[in-house]
């Protein structure tokens, strides 16, 4: 009797760590935010011209994720419901700015790569879905971890696109010259090489990833 | 949560409080290392363009309206060169700045890019070791050549697809050379108030 | 000459979707028909020249003046947020067949980050209020320009039999890719 009571709590307790992982985990295939989802196309197609800028702004795009999606948890039920998309408009530009104004004051260079991306991180639509869809539901650790999922899937892909076209395009990987550069054409690194090679590992994932 | 227009209100109005207050408080404290991140930059970049130098006084040369920051390096008071923080407006993403190296003679020893928010892979090329703008100024006498890109019949050649950015970096060099040469002629003539010049020594180089 | 200048680097040059990546989410989003993606360019093109004006006096008189810079981007996307709901409010009462044309975009456009991007860079590039409008006026149209266009190409391409894994999103960003390589060939021109 006491051991089957036991055994219960600990299946339960193995399943809602389950729980936990899948959080963390959906948001890298299941729920891609680049290739499953297509959302926050900007930054992905803007930015991705190196390995280290889509790095970068995953990384600051997960930041300023996990911040809001805790935060609006948190506040989700003194906020009427009429006022909540600008309450939480307020709420994710306050986080961006807090985010932008850390990033020039401590990664100077890699701040001005990404240029206007950044600010623009408020009109991505991923935060504000995640903060609608998610975050106004559930609980602050729940939130915080949708957060490192979908932000962990975001830099993710943004880290693969940018290693694409930086091999393709200036032949080298995080800045690493392969020494290939001459023979690579260039386009990968400009505007019509992000949509194209964007659009074939959104074909591979589908193919290959995708259930 | 039922939402009255006193709710409504107070909620987004607080919300609002409380954002700006935490905004307003990682500016304080972001402030002075954003600042210290660009003298950083600035020290920086006056070595790589500059001679070994033990000192320099910097003034401020105003050229077609811009405020221009020209740094005099010295070695036992014979000056060895002059950088000058040069900038453009006309940048594709906005204001570019350079750090201009000149030797005595006016020759470009080298340059340095402080900030620019050009096109990724295309404007920002500039910042790139050896790329074809910065080939086409070091080591050239800016008085024998003609600063403009070469689709506008100068000497200098572009940056693959960013004309624009280009023009902009030319143009911030020509400005450079303007405050060079009033820099240069100041030392000897002595006319930093005609010129509306503010002097100020600076300790910096190698030796700090 | 210098206006010349903004209009068409801002319209083909370095056209807002296809060389500046900004509002991509519309451009994939509503480009499957001609007709809606005419409303929608017609839609942005309005809010981005109303916005852009809003948006340099509040720059002009408000943040420059107190030294609140950093606020830029909390303060812009609250007003074009504001802004969009005003337009739809006003239009509603003032224009119900106009209302009926863009009414349905209008939501949509708060999240369009071309409507940020462009207040944000034209405070960067120090523009005056003529300049800032005829600017965001004209990236605007290069916004309704490429969405025409790719719309166009995506109703040829609804019959056309395509490989499984690249049906939906993949083709439409590798159709996209063909117009980015043409709109390329305007670079240079100014």
């Amino acid at each position: 009797m006491l051991l089957q009571v036991h055994q219960n709590r600990q299946r339960k307790e193995d399943t809602m760590s389950n729980n936990k992982l899948s959080l963390i985990l959906k948001g890298i295939i299941k729920e891609n935010p680049t290739f499953v989802l297509v959302l926050g196309m900007c930054p992905t197609l803007g930015t991705t011209t190196s390995a280290i800028n889509g790095l970068g702004m995953g990384v600051a795009t997960m930041a300023v994720l996990i911040l809001s999606n805790m935060f609006i948890a948190m506040i989700k039920n003194l906020i009427p419901d009429k006022v909540r998309i600008p309450a939480f408009i307020v709420v994710i530009a306050s986080f961006v700015t807090v985010v932008d104004m850390l990033m020039q004051a401590f990664v100077p260079s890699l701040y001005s790569a990404l240029g206007v991306f950044i600010p623009l991180i408020v009109v991505n639509c991923i935060i504000l879905g995640r903060a609608e869809a998610f975050a106004s539901k559930n609980g602050v650790i729940d939130s915080a971890l949708d957060g490192v999922g979908i932000g962990l899937g975001f830099t993710l892909s943004l880290t693969t696109i940018g290693c694409v076209r930086e091999i393709l395009g200036s032949g080298s990987v995080f800045g690493l010259s392969l020494g290939i550069a001459d023979y690579m054409p260039l386009v990968f690194v400009l505007a019509p090489g992000a949509f194209l090679v964007l659009g074939f590992l959104m074909v591979l994932f589908n193919k290959y990833l995708k259930k | 949560m039922e939402s009255s227009l006193k709710n409504m209100v107070l909620v987004l109005f607080t919300i609002t409080l409380i954002s700006s207050a935490a905004v307003g408080g990682v500016y304080l404290i972001t402030k002075e290392p954003i600042e210290q991140a660009k003298v950083a930059a600035v020290n920086q970049a006056l070595m790589q363009v500059l001679p070994k130098y033990e000192q320099t006084t910097s003034q401020t040369i105003e050229v077609a309206t811009l405020p221009i920051v020209a740094h005099t390096a010295t070695v036992a008071d014979k000056t060895v060169g002059y950088a000058v923080e040069s900038m453009s407006k006309n940048g594709f993403g906005g204001t570019i700045r350079l750090m201009v190296g000149f030797d005595t003679e006016g020759t470009i020893l080298n340059i340095n890019v402080l900030e620019q928010k050009e096109t990724p892979g295309l404007g920002t090329k500039m910042t790139d070791e050896g790329n074809p703008l910065l080939t086409s100024f070091k080591d050239k006498n800016v008085s024998q050549i003609n600063m403009t890109v070469k689709k506008d019949g100068g000497d200098i050649d572009a940056l693959t697809a960013a004309t624009i950015s280009s023009r902009a970096y030319a143009e911030a060099v020509a400005i450079a050379y303007e405050a060079f040469k009033v820099a240069s002629g100041a030392q000897s003539v002595a006319g930093d108030v005609a010129t509306g010049a503010s002097k100020q020594a600076e300790k910096g180089g190698y030796n700090e | 000459m210098e206006y010349f200048a903004i209009i068409i680097g801002a319209i083909f040059v370095n056209n807002v979707v296809l060389a500046q990546f900004l509002g991509i989410c519309p451009f994939l989003g509503v480009s499957s028909k001609v007709e809606t993606s005419l409303g929608m360019g017609a839609a942005v093109t309005f809010v981005m020249a109303l916005s852009s004006v809003v948006v340099w006096l509040i720059e002009e008189y408000i943040l420059a003046p107190l030294g609140i810079e950093f606020m830029q981007t909390i303060v812009f996307i609250l007003v074009i947020a504001a802004l969009v709901q005003m337009v739809e409010i006003v239009l509603k009462k003032v224009s119900p067949a106009l209302y009926q044309a863009l009414g349905i975009f209008l939501p949509l456009i708060t999240t369009n980050c071309a409507v940020l991007g462009v207040a944000l860079l034209m405070v960067q590039k120090e523009y005056g209020l003529l300049e800032g409008l005829v600017y965001s006026t004209s990236t605007a149209l290069g916004f309704a320009v490429a969405l025409v266009l790719f719309a166009g190409m995506r109703e040829r391409l609804e019959f056309e039999e395509v490989p499984k894994a690249f049906e939906g999103v993949p083709i439409a960003l590798i159709t996209a890719a063909l117009l980015a390589m043409a709109f390329m060939g305007f670079s240079g021109l100014v």
